[in-house]
């Protein structure tokens, strides 16, 4: 049996939450003294698929054509399955991303396998047991799953594993899978992306603002912080019901789930529904003017001061540090 | 239009989390449990889809009969019946498996579910539903307009979005800005008590996961404090002590 990865790419290239995936499965093959493979699918170059290698994938197969340009999830759930048949793999994994969240459970019934997305950890295996760390109650918890299916599906949330050079090479493949056609019925008819702005969901850095801003005028000086830092723009729920922001970047236990290595929150109280949704951020900057916010109570650095007078000269602060860098 | 809506029964999102067995079981002492906020989207703009006598919302729920409190919500809110299949929701492939096994034998001309449980945050049951069924899923969606023969959805995608037709039957997985959560009026609430629950009893199936124990996040160390007039230092311990920049 081995194992095999999804490598979703993005217009064509992989980011690094795929790296992540791929050193994760490649952990997973070597725990079980097996191989890896990787399955791509769309229109990504022969140089960026042999990239796999490098973290340990050693054969990726690749699947283009017209109809596979965009991603269908019913065509590329398929694909996936066949492509896990044909290599004999038993554990799938893919990145908790939008995507793979929509093909984690297909493949689930395709291939009548556990499911553990979320997953954070690499999986415990002793006496015959399979068990995932997952995320539960919306970050305020983990849920340690045991799969007792034959096969595994494992979707892996962005940050939550490092990328392991392994120095390999692979070898791509072009592989044929067969698809049908109500596998299609769901058609794209436009994607629009903000290629200017960092994905929230992988992102290493969140600058996220909250009511403390006081309307959406306020924003320029959170996405200038952000722009220097590389970061992604993030927001409170009260701010996106509002609608000063969009509900995208809305962060917490009903929005979107972060695990950035740096959280900054900046005029937000910190309410237990916000917390959850970002407690496995590994470093967390608070800026609150209120010293009571209970944010302060989970940051690792905080500062007591007005937004208004604080951020622009943390705009300041990091352009001399990235002058002096 | 025939509107199948998937809800659950979580704890309220303000609830502390605990564990009791050596955190083998969540602690449900003094929790209050509540429709799913994400379901209660999906119930939302089911209801604005068929307003008007223009089709109806059967809510669909896999629980025990404490979660009846819950299902009467969906039906104060709005929804025209609603089904009760009679057992502990194991997990996703469970649950999947009984809602599609009851929406083969009752026509829908879509499924709805919330993105995600804000219990367990799996996203599979649409999915899977889509997967039992033979038909289109798609996860997480921002907008649903329905048309004669197709609906027009909005999927988020990182750093964008997705505009997709998909014919009917489909199952979509809402998320914000889909619809704004209803709040029951009084005459919702008296007549939700009158609306039809039907109770099924499951499919002998077997389970492919378990949750076996859980963990809380580790306490996190004191913070430290930077003034604010010292902003250069809060740069310079990111970079030095945290190295994050």
């Amino acid at each position: 049996m081995s194992v095999l990865i999804y490598a979703e790419n993005a217009g064509g290239t992989f980011k690094k939450s795929i790296f992540e995936a791929v050193s994760y499965a490649k952990a997973i093959a070597d725990q079980n003294n097996t191989t890896l493979t990787a399955i791509s699918i769309g229109q990504v170059s022969a140089a960026e698929l042999a990239s796999l290698g490098k973290y340990g994938a050693q054969k990726v197969l690749n699947v283009s054509g017209d109809k596979l340009k965009n991603f269908v999830n019913q065509a590329y759930a398929s694909i996936i399955a066949e492509a896990a048949k044909k290599e004999g793999a038993d554990v799938v994994v893919l990145s908790n991303t939008f995507s793979g969240r929509g093909l984690a459970p297909r493949l689930g019934v395709k291939l009548e396998a556990g499911v553990a997305d979320g997953a954070v950890a690499l999986p415990e295996q002793s006496d015959g047991k399979f068990r995932v760390k997952k995320t539960a109650f919306s970050g305020k918890a983990f849920a340690i799953v045991e799969l007792n299916s034959a096969n595994k599906v494992i979707a892996l949330i962005p940050n939550s594993y490092k990328v392991v050079e392994t120095g390999g090479t692979a070898q791509v493949e072009d592989f044929a899978a067969a698809t049908k056609e109500s596998d299609f019925k769901a058609i794209i008819k436009e994607i629009v992306r903000a290629t200017d702005k960092v994905s929230l969901p992988d992102a290493e850095i969140v600058v996220s603002a909250g009511r403390g801003l006081k309307g959406p005028e306020n924003w320029g000086m959170i996405e200038e912080l952000a722009n220097l830092l590389g970061a992604a723009t993030a927001c409170s729920k009260p701010v996106s019901d509002a609608g000063w922001r969009p509900h995208s970047e809305h962060v917490g236990q009903t929005g979107i789930a972060v695990s950035p290595n740096l959280y900054i929150a900046i005029g937000i109280s910190g309410a237990i529904q916000h917390l959850a949704g970002i407690s496995s951020s590994k470093v967390i900057v608070v800026i609150n003017k209120d010293p009571e916010a209970p944010f302060f109570k989970v940051a690792d650095y905080g500062i007591v001061g007005d937004a208004f007078e604080v951020v622009p000269q943390l705009i300041a602060a990091v352009k001399e540090y990235k002058a002096s860098a | 239009m025939k509107i199948l809506v998937c809800i659950s029964n979580v704890p309220d999102t303000t609830t502390k989390i605990t564990f009791t067995d050596n955190n083998t079981q969540f602690n449900t002492n003094g929790v209050q449990f509540i429709l799913n906020p994400y379901d209660e989207i999906a119930l939302s703009r089911a209801i604005e889809l068929t307003d008007g006598g223009k089709g109806t919302v059967t809510v669909i729920n896999v629980g025990e009969v404490s979660t009846e409190a819950t299902i009467r919500k969906a039906l104060a809110i709005g929804a025209t019946d609603a089904v009760r299949i009679n057992a502990k929701p194991h997990d996703a492939w469970y649950v999947a498996y009984q809602v599609a096994q009851y929406a083969k034998t009752n026509a829908f001309d879509l499924i709805l579910t919330g993105r995600e449980s804000i219990d367990y945050n799996g996203s599979k049951v649409a999915g899977m539903l889509g997967e039992l069924l033979d038909i289109p899923s798609v996860s997480i969606i921002k907008k649903l307009d329905a048309g004669d023969n197709e609906a027009t959805v909005e999927r988020e995608i990182e750093g964008g979005k997705e505009i997709l037709t998909i014919p009917y039957p489909f199952v979509a997985g809402t998320a914000e800005g889909v619809a704004e959560p209803r709040i029951p009026n009084m005459r919702g609430i008296m007549s939700a008590r009158t609306k039809p629950l039907v109770v099924v009893e499951p499919v002998d199936i077997k389970t492919f996961s378990e949750i076996i124990s859980y963990e809380t996040p580790a306490p996190r160390g004191q913070v430290t404090l930077v003034a604010a007039d010292d902003v250069a230092k809060l740069v310079n311990l990111l970079h030095t002590e945290a190295r994050v920049i």
